[in-house]
């Protein structure tokens, strides 16, 4: 590897007078994968947003081939040649794969007509270069998340883009994407880009990079070569506490059962899950994203119900064909997205925590405010929400407090079964380790959690019991004793179910 | 993964099936014509299909241009009485000073009626007013205006000069010259919407406004671009509807706007932006002006008209979104948060 | 940003947030009573017909059947819909009470059918939207044109006439010992209703909710569907309501009754200060919105103004009311780029309007010279 492509001493940026970025270096070397890690809110996304120019530091320097350079925006970002893949795609749907590489930028024949066949012919090159097999004329909203990032992926070639940062491109992909994904990436290393690559699954970057940033709070940590780097160490870096200290082990002892799952199935997204769950009880359900875990568990929910199978509550089969309904059985979920399924957030904290259970404070259909900010009031002390009253808006509210607003709304739906997808997702230790002790509490109190995470760590530390799903179908059930990650991470990435465990 | 194949393969027939639904309204046409024509044999003469034409023509020239600015997630309710108010202007002038060459009358009523769709453009752009409530507040306006204009009088067949009333209804190789004027716009349209920057960044606008911005596209300008290109578009069509009714009146087109937003919605183009094209957009004035005449033809009560517009709107915007979501359904596993 | 959690007190308050008085005072509502106001003296200022008690009255019952179906269309934008067929629907059912009348019908009855189909138009439309997650929009658009096409079907060129005057009471008539039309006091209690539901019900909570975030509000268990279906319904039975009301007053129904309608409606919603995208708004600020346009429309007739020209007024008061707060943020935004170039458009543009302008008024005064 030669000198820096990108060198970025002492940054720091702050928000509304909250640090997102303290004094953080990073250097970027052509031809390398240069992973960042670092948990939400490590400051990983605001560090990609100054590298490509939407955000300006308010200190530090940042220079480009040893020249000292200032973005004023993401054109000239992209004109000095750094190009970002997001999560969210900027894919235009009804638009060809040809002209979604070149949209804005588009061959010219000569009276000043687009010249299509250009634009055709030298998509069909950039996609041969990355060894896709992909029509150009094919319409962007029929391909798969992964051709469509493959599609990104082109644009950003052929825009010689001698950066390029992928900011978690692997969260909707299945393994053989992944596969083909690393393929792609590999062939732009060798061919001199600097990749810069965002992933919070660690073993993914021991599979695809070359050196790992780990930044923690805002603050630089530490850069390692991945060939000399080991896991717990990173996570150190990441968490600063090791695992033991963060997820406080509870023993319970499991009640009746309570949910039972037989060969639950809906077509194209999952198939054959089985599970039972008892009171008290905490099953983890691990895989990678994409194996259909908050499926699973928006087909218990009825968000998008099953096709077939079964569901026992209590003893009783029922049939589950919409959120109401669930909650009538006594089921709750903290969904994975919080901005957007879990929250309003243009509405206050009483307004959120009540919205499932406004009935109960309606006199003949009048709604006495009262009482509703009085239970409000109750479920958010309870859970510690920071915030300066009830009638805040959710919006104001940090990550981990929105999290906490969620939780309280369910838990005031008292659930006997509580299902968490992605709960501690994106919110800071303080407010993790006091979901994780709520956790415990709960099911101390007898209710049945069914925690959905992708981080091993955490389902090692919380789960009474863990099943591990891969591409819609559980290949593995462990206790509390014999799971390992190794185990779970082999589970989550084969194809063939493993010999079940007892005890399902 | 088998389903993702599977998806795109489907996607390959649904690819089709949507290509052919520009086929399915040309056959429905066809059938529609041999309907009627069975029914009362004189409508399949060349004499009353030249009023077949002349009503789709007039109603394909506007709905190209609402199927435009619907593709960029819009929509522009003025139509109609942007065609009034130039309409009444237009045919102002021509009694004041007959002797006027008609390029000139032309132009003068696409000048008024680029006037008028730029104020559109301007509310909505730099004004940041939804579409629907910058156009339902300018079709006030701007109808209020021929009043203002007009004092609630109207020009008569007399008061207009002959070459002016020719101008929609003179032909050309047996057609209409309204119907050649119609071929050549929608000649010039299709062009535009298929191999011009701008024509595509439309499309790209609509289908994803913020990968738009990223990309480079000035969607300000495009979209500003759409409603002056509906204003012109009005105008002219203004021009064309004096000629051809000879007379303009307060009520010109009163409720056409409607008629636009219908061709257009069973022409193909999807209310939720980025898709549509020409060749739908005809077959649907086509359709509505074939519905139109076809009634009147076989007897039927004038007053199935609208019910019948109605209904084919819910036909084809129901048929639309099963159709949609089971394509969406067949191929995006999951969307990216 | 998200805020920070260190700046925030450890305990969490049961009490409101006191908000400072600046922002409370430039809440929309008050600007809308700054206008009334203002309205007002300019009224009573143009002629002393205008501080009349009867004749107030008198015209303040044009707007009442505006008024009640302005009551759910807020209800529906407040969820982020829209209902583009009041007025269709108010014509079909008005034509179908008049079509039964014509036939011998006992125009009571009649009403009663007529309102039940209201009913059932408004089933039609909340369905089709709530099922098919098509913009409400189109659907309405399509519903616009079929329910009044189906008026037409009804009633094609005939009118009913001859309605009891025990019927046309509800259009023309007062309450007794009092000025005050009945179909005004209607109205008042339909609002007072409306507006109870909407701010003081589970039900209206539930409309916020689904104006902000229509998925978060499904994730909690809420049945969404049936909300959006419960609104329209209502809407199409006010339409008919609105329907007995206007062919009561107007003694007669032809089938483009209330043709337009719609737009005032939204017009009167949307000024009122109900934004178009769902989730914020008062009934408090439409029926304000109602008052302001009826006493300009008043203003303006005392002026002589013709009333489609008033609709200059009314359509440039929607695109203002709708423009005015978006300008603060619109000058923030382009305080960087005052360049040669965009002086240049806004002359331009001044230009252009200046000389439509003046062509505008040559022109016609070119003509009518001549008669």
């Amino acid at each position: 590897m030669s000198g820096p492509i990108l060198q970025m001493t002492n940054i720091t940026k702050s928000f509304a007078g909250v640090h997102a970025l303290r004094g953080v270096q990073f250097d970027l070397c052509p031809g390398e994968v240069h992973a960042v890690l670092g948990e939400n809110g490590a400051g990983k996304s605001t560090l990609v947003k100054i590298i490509t120019g939407v955000h300006q530091p308010d200190g530090g320097e940042m220079s480009l081939n040893g020249q000292r350079i200032q973005l004023a925006g993401p054109r000239e970002a992209a004109e000095l040649g750094i190009s970002a893949i997001y999560q969210e795609l900027s894919i235009f749907p009804d638009l060809d794969v040809a002209e979604n590489i070149y949209a804005g930028r588009r061959p010219t024949l000569p009276g000043g007509l687009v010249d299509w066949r250009q634009m055709h012919r030298e998509a069909g090159r950039l996609l041969q270069a990355l060894s896709v097999n992909l029509d150009t004329r094919a319409k962007a909203r029929y391909l798969s998340i992964a051709q469509q990032q493959t599609v990104e992926i082109a644009r950003a070639l052929s825009v010689n883009a001698r950066i390029l940062i992928m900011d978690e491109p692997t969260s909707a992909l299945t393994l053989s994407e992944v596969h083909d994904l690393f393929q792609i990436v590999r062939r732009l290393r060798d061919n001199g880009t600097a990749v810069l690559f965002i992933s919070h699954r660690i073993e993914e970057l021991f599979e695809i990079a070359d050196r790992v940033t780990v930044l923690r709070d805002g603050a630089y940590v530490g850069t390692r070569l991945v060939a000399e780097a080991r896991q717990d160490e990173l996570i150190r870096m990441m968490v600063g506490r090791t695992i033991d200290d963060l997820f406080p082990k509870q023993q319970v002892a499991a009640g009746d059962l309570v949910l039972r799952v037989r060969d639950l199935s809906r077509r194209g997204v999952f198939e054959g899950v089985s599970f039972d769950l008892h009171k008290g009880e905490i099953l983890g359900m691990a895989g990678l994203i994409g194996a259909g875990r908050t499926e699973v568990s928006q087909a218990l929910f009825g968000i998008a119900p099953a096709d077939g199978g079964a569901i026992e509550i209590a003893g009783r089969p029922v049939q589950i064909t919409s959120p109401r309904q669930a909650m009538e059985c006594g089921l709750a979920l903290v969904p994975e997205d919080r901005q957007h399924h879990g929250l309003v957030l243009p509405m206050t904290i009483t307004d959120n925590i009540t919205l499932p259970i406004l009935a109960r404070f309606a006199r003949q259909g009048w709604l006495s405010g009262q009482g509703a900010h009085l239970a409000a009031f109750d479920a958010a002390t309870r859970l510690e929400v920071k915030a300066v009253s009830v009638w805040q808006r959710v919006r104001e509210l940090s990550g981990g407090n929105q999290q906490k607003v969620v939780l309280a709304k369910w838990l005031a739906t008292a659930p006997r079964i509580l299902i968490l997808d992605e709960p501690t997702r994106g919110i800071d230790i303080g407010t993790k380790a006091a979901v994780h002790s709520l956790m415990s509490e709960l099911a101390a109190q007898g209710i049945a959690i069914l925690m959905i995470s992708s981080e091993l760590p955490e389902v090692l530390g919380m789960s009474d019991r863990i099943l591990v799903m891969h591409e819609g179908r559980v290949t593995g059930t462990f206790d509390r004793g014999e799971a390992t990650q190794e185990r779970i991470m082999m589970a989550a990435t084969q194809a063939a179910p493993m010999e079940q465990a007892d005890g399902l | 993964m088998a389903s993702d194949r599977k998806g795109v393969a489907r996607g390959g027939l649904l690819v089709r099936a949507a290509r052919s639904r520009e086929i399915v309204l040309g056959v429905f046409v066809l059938l529609l014509i041999l309907a009627t024509g069975l029914r009362s044999p004189s409508f399949l003469t060349f004499e009353s299909f030249k009023l077949v034409l002349l009503d789709a023509a007039m109603l394909a020239v506007i709905a190209l241009a609402q199927g435009m600015i619907i593709i960029t997630r819009g929509i522009d309710l003025s139509v109609a009485s942007m065609l009034g108010l130039t309409a009444m202007m237009v045919a102002f002038v021509i009694r004041a000073y007959p002797e006027t060459p008609i390029i000139l009358t032309v132009l003068l009523g696409i000048a008024l009626g680029g006037v008028l769709g730029s104020l559109n453009g301007v509310i909505i752009t730099a004004g940041g007013v939804p579409p629907i409530i910058a156009t339902l507040g300018t079709l006030s306006a701007y109808r209020g205006l021929v009043f203002l204009y007009s004092n609630g009088s109207w020009i008569n067949a007399y008061q207009l000069p002959v070459d002016f009333k020719q101008l929609a209804k003179g032909e050309w190789l047996g057609l209409p010259n309204l119907v050649v004027f119609a071929v050549v716009i929608a000649i010039m349209v299709y062009i535009f919407l298929n191999h011009t920057h701008a024509g595509r960044d439309i499309y790209a606008l609509g289908s994803n406004p913020e990968a738009a911005k990223i990309a480079g596209i000035r969607t300000g300008q495009i979209t500003f671009m759409v409603y002056v290109i509906c204003g012109l578009v009005c105008g002219f069509a203004g021009v064309m509807w004096a000629s051809r009714y000879e007379a303009a009146q307060t009520n010109t087109a009163l409720g056409f706007e409607l008629q636009t937003v219908a061709a257009a919605v069973i022409g193909g183009v999807s209310m939720l932006g980025g898709s549509g094209t020409v060749p739908g957009v005809l077959l649907g004035a086509l359709l509505l002006a074939v519905i139109q005449n076809g009634l009147t033809v076989s007897g039927i009560s004038p007053f199935w008209q609208l019910a019948v517009q109605g209904f084919l709107i819910l036909l084809a915007v129901i048929s639309d979104s099963t159709f949609q979501q089971r394509a969406r359904r067949l191929s995006m596993r999951r969307v990216a948060r | 940003m998200t805020a920070s959690d260190k700046a925030v007190p450890a305990s969490i308050s049961l009490a409101p947030v006191r908000k400072p008085l600046l922002p409370r005072l430039l809440r929309w509502e008050w600007f809308l009573v700054v206008l009334i106001l203002g309205v007002s003296l300019l009224n009573a200022a143009l002629s002393p017909y205008f501080l009349n008690v009867q004749n107030l009255f008198r015209a303040s019952s044009d707007f009442m059947e505006m008024g009640l179906m302005m009551l759910p269309m807020v209800l529906i934008i407040v969820t982020g819909n829209v209902d583009l067929a009041v007025a269709s629907t108010l014509g079909m059912t008005a034509s179908f009470m008049g079509l039964m009348f014509n036939n011998g019908v006992n125009i009571w009855l009649a009403a009663g059918a007529a309102l039940l189909l209201g009913a059932a138009a408004g089933l039609f439309s909340g369905y089709l939207i709530a099922r098919l997650k098509v913009p409400a929009l189109v659907i309405t658009l399509g519903t616009y044109a079929f329910y009044r096409g189906l008026a037409y079907v009804m009633l094609g060129d005939q009118a009913a006439t001859g309605y009891p005057s025990s019927f046309t009471y509800i259009g023309q008539g007062t309450l007794p010992g009092t000025p005050v039309p009945f179909s005004m006091a209607l109205f008042l209690l339909m609002a007072l209703v409306f507006g109870l539901v909407l701010h003081k019900t589970a039900f209206g909570r539930y409309l916020y909710a689904i104006g902000n975030n229509q998925d978060a509000v499904v994730y909690s268990g809420i049945r969404v569907a049936r909300v959006k279906v419960i609104a329209f319904l209502l809407s199409g039975t006010m339409s008919a309501l609105a329907g007995l009301v206007l062919a009561a007053r107007f003694g007669s129904t032809r089938p483009d009754i209330g043709t337009g309608l719609e737009l005032a409606v939204i017009t009167a919603a949307v000024l009122g200060g109900v934004d178009i995208n769902g989730g914020k708004g008062t009934m408090v600020g439409a029926i304000l919105s109602l008052l302001l346009i009826g006493l300009m429309r008043f203003g303006m007739g005392l002026l002589n103004i013709q009333d489609q020209v008033q609709n200059i007024a009314i359509g440039a008061l929607l695109i203002i009311s709708v423009l005015l707060p978006n300008v603060p943020q619109k000058i923030r935004d382009r305080r960087s780029g005052w360049d040669a170039r965009s002086i240049l458009v806004v002359l331009l543009a001044l230009i252009v309007v200046v000389a439509f302008g003046w062509f505008f008024f040559w022109s016609r005064a070119v003509v009518f010279s001549l008669s």
